[in-house]
């Protein structure tokens, strides 16, 4: 059977791993790329083109923090005169009110502010760095110039009994979307799960809570939430299908399928140094392994579901089960759910209160 | 809810229409997008904070004279609200001092 190559409908342009925050959710890999290494300015406005010539009508731009690369307004009126709707993903740091004036006046569309918590001493301690003030600020600022703003909270085990301050504070921010992301365990917050993964009944909790949310300011406000992973039934169509819909660019010029697929041993990817992106994403090795459905195994390869999700995450196959080949071990129909299981089991033999076994945070660093 | 004739829509931070140089035209707003066709175009092209619900209503009437003008006025309140839901509309409504 062939797999027909479908259209990419976004480009996520990973511009930079610098970043004055050290989350220790961040989903970033271990392995961070230094500035020396990152792609210039010239090579990203042809990516760019080359990427809605492909077919792609977003972009966004995240890292590692955007704001780290001098050339950002440069880069978002690259961005506009090619065609694509920009997106800035950004902690809010470093940034003042006359360079957002900048970014808005050279395109940008949309921007999506990170939160680690309301509450300085918490907030801080989850991103290794006093932030919490500036991102206020930013919320004012947006505000001002009339720029369209996400708040994007990721909730765990240590912040999510606060989460009614998260929403009431969105509710009033002036933010037209906030985004609830429960911990994806990738890069650093696979390093740190133990302290992060929360206690089923916190996620009971926070899912109602969000719903009601959602009811009450529908139409006001849009609220969405990014289901906790481990806890679901069922896996989450990662990227909407590997190599479907979206394709993302590391800081050196790489192509990936998925922001993790760098952890998969042996997959060889194309760099846009060398290569065109319509020619990567069509034919390159780590597009076309896990494209369609003729890699799929039992029980993927003959349930129903498998057009929706897609046999769930490769990356979090190999790092649950150690072969990116197999069903999504939070799968429940696979029984290597067994493993996530025994991870769940874990999180709940003691409540959130209670300090962790493990005591230090391994802390995101900043690379030179 | 249907919009006010003399409100005054236009497209809020964030909502935008795609490219004229792309095809198909999309009205592109965060994290989704509406595909726009003949009239849906039409309209949202005057939202533009200039034409009121009142003066696309005239226009598109016109544009669509083959059409049954109730109709056509339906249809486009029925879509403005469909925008307004999305979030993607604001309203100005003018004071009558202006208005002079
Ligand atoms: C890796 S960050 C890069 C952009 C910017 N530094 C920021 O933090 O907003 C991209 C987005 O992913 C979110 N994020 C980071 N790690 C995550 C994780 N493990 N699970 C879910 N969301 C995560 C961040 O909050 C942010 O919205
Ligand atoms: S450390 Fe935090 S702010 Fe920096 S890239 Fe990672 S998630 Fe974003
Ligand atoms: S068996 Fe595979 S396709 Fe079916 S629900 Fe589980 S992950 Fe999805």
């Amino acid at each position: 059977m062939t797999t027909t190559i479908p259209t990419p409908l976004a480009l996520i342009a990973e511009l930079t791993h610098r970043c004055p925050l050290h989350c220790v959710y961040c989903s970033n890999p271990l392995e961070l790329q230094s500035r020396g290494l990152e792609l210039s300015t010239e090579v990203w406005s042809r990516v760019l083109r080359e990427a809605a010539e492909a077919g792609a009508m977003q972009v966004d731009f995240t890292g590692g923090e955007p704001l780290a690369r001098p050339d950002l307004v440069e880069l978002v009126r690259a961005a506009r005169s090619a065609g694509l709707y920009v997106n800035m993903i950004t902690s809010g740091l470093p940034l003042d009110e006359r360079r957002l004036a900048d970014l808005v006046n050279a395109g940008l569309d949309h921007l999506q502010l990170s939160f680690q918590g309301l509450q300085e001493d918490a907030a801080s301690e989850i991103a290794g760095t006093r932030a919490l003030e500036q991102k206020l600020q930013v919320v004012r600022w947006a505000r001002a110039h009339r720029v369209a703003l996400t708040l994007n909270f990721v909730i765990h085990r240590q912040n999510l009994d606060r989460l009614e301050e998260m929403i009431a504070f969105g509710e009033e921010s002036g933010a037209g979307r906030l985004e609830f992301a429960h911990v994806q365990y990738y890069g650093w917050a696979f390093a740190n799960r133990e302290r992060l993964l929360p206690t089923r009944d916190q996620v009971e909790r926070s899912i109602l809570l969000l719903q009601q949310a959602e009811a009450r300011l529908r139409g006001k406000v849009r609220v969405e939430y990014v289901a906790p992973d481990y806890y679901a039934k069922y896996p989450k169509a990662c990227m909407g299908g590997w190599g479907h819909k979206l394709m993302l660019i590391t800081p050196t010029g790489d192509v990936l399928p998925c922001h993790a697929a760098q952890v998969i041993p042996g997959l060889r990817f194309d760099n846009v140094k060398n290569k065109p992106l319509r020619e990567i994403w069509d034919s390159s090795e780590a597009f076309q392994k896990f494209r369609g459905e003729d890699w799929m195994q039992e029980p993927c390869r003959s349930c129903d579901r498998r057009t929706q999700d897609f046999g769930g995450c490769r990356c979090q196959a190999f790092l649950l089960a150690g072969d990116p080949a197999v069903t999504d071990p939070v799968c429940t129909l696979t029984p290597r759910h067994l493993i996530v299981e025994e991870i769940i089991a874990a999180a709940n033999a003691a409540s959130p209160e209670v300090p962790a076994a493990k005591p230090d945070w391994l802390y995101r660093p900043n690379p030179a | 809810m249907n919009p006010e004739k003399h409100a005054r829509p236009r497209l809020a931070p964030g909502c935008r229409l795609s490219e004229p140089n792309r095809a198909p035209r999309m009205l592109q707003m965060p994290e989704r997008a509406l595909r726009l066709n003949g009239p849906s175009l039409e309209i949202v092209e005057r939202c533009d904070g200039r034409h009121t619900v009142q003066q696309i209503i005239s226009e598109l009437q016109k544009i669509y004279s083959k059409a049954e003008p109730e109709r056509v006025e339906k249809d486009i309140l029925g879509y403005l609200a469909l925008l307004q839901e999305q979030q993607a509309l604001e309203f100005t409504v003018e004071d009558a001092a202006e208005q002079k």
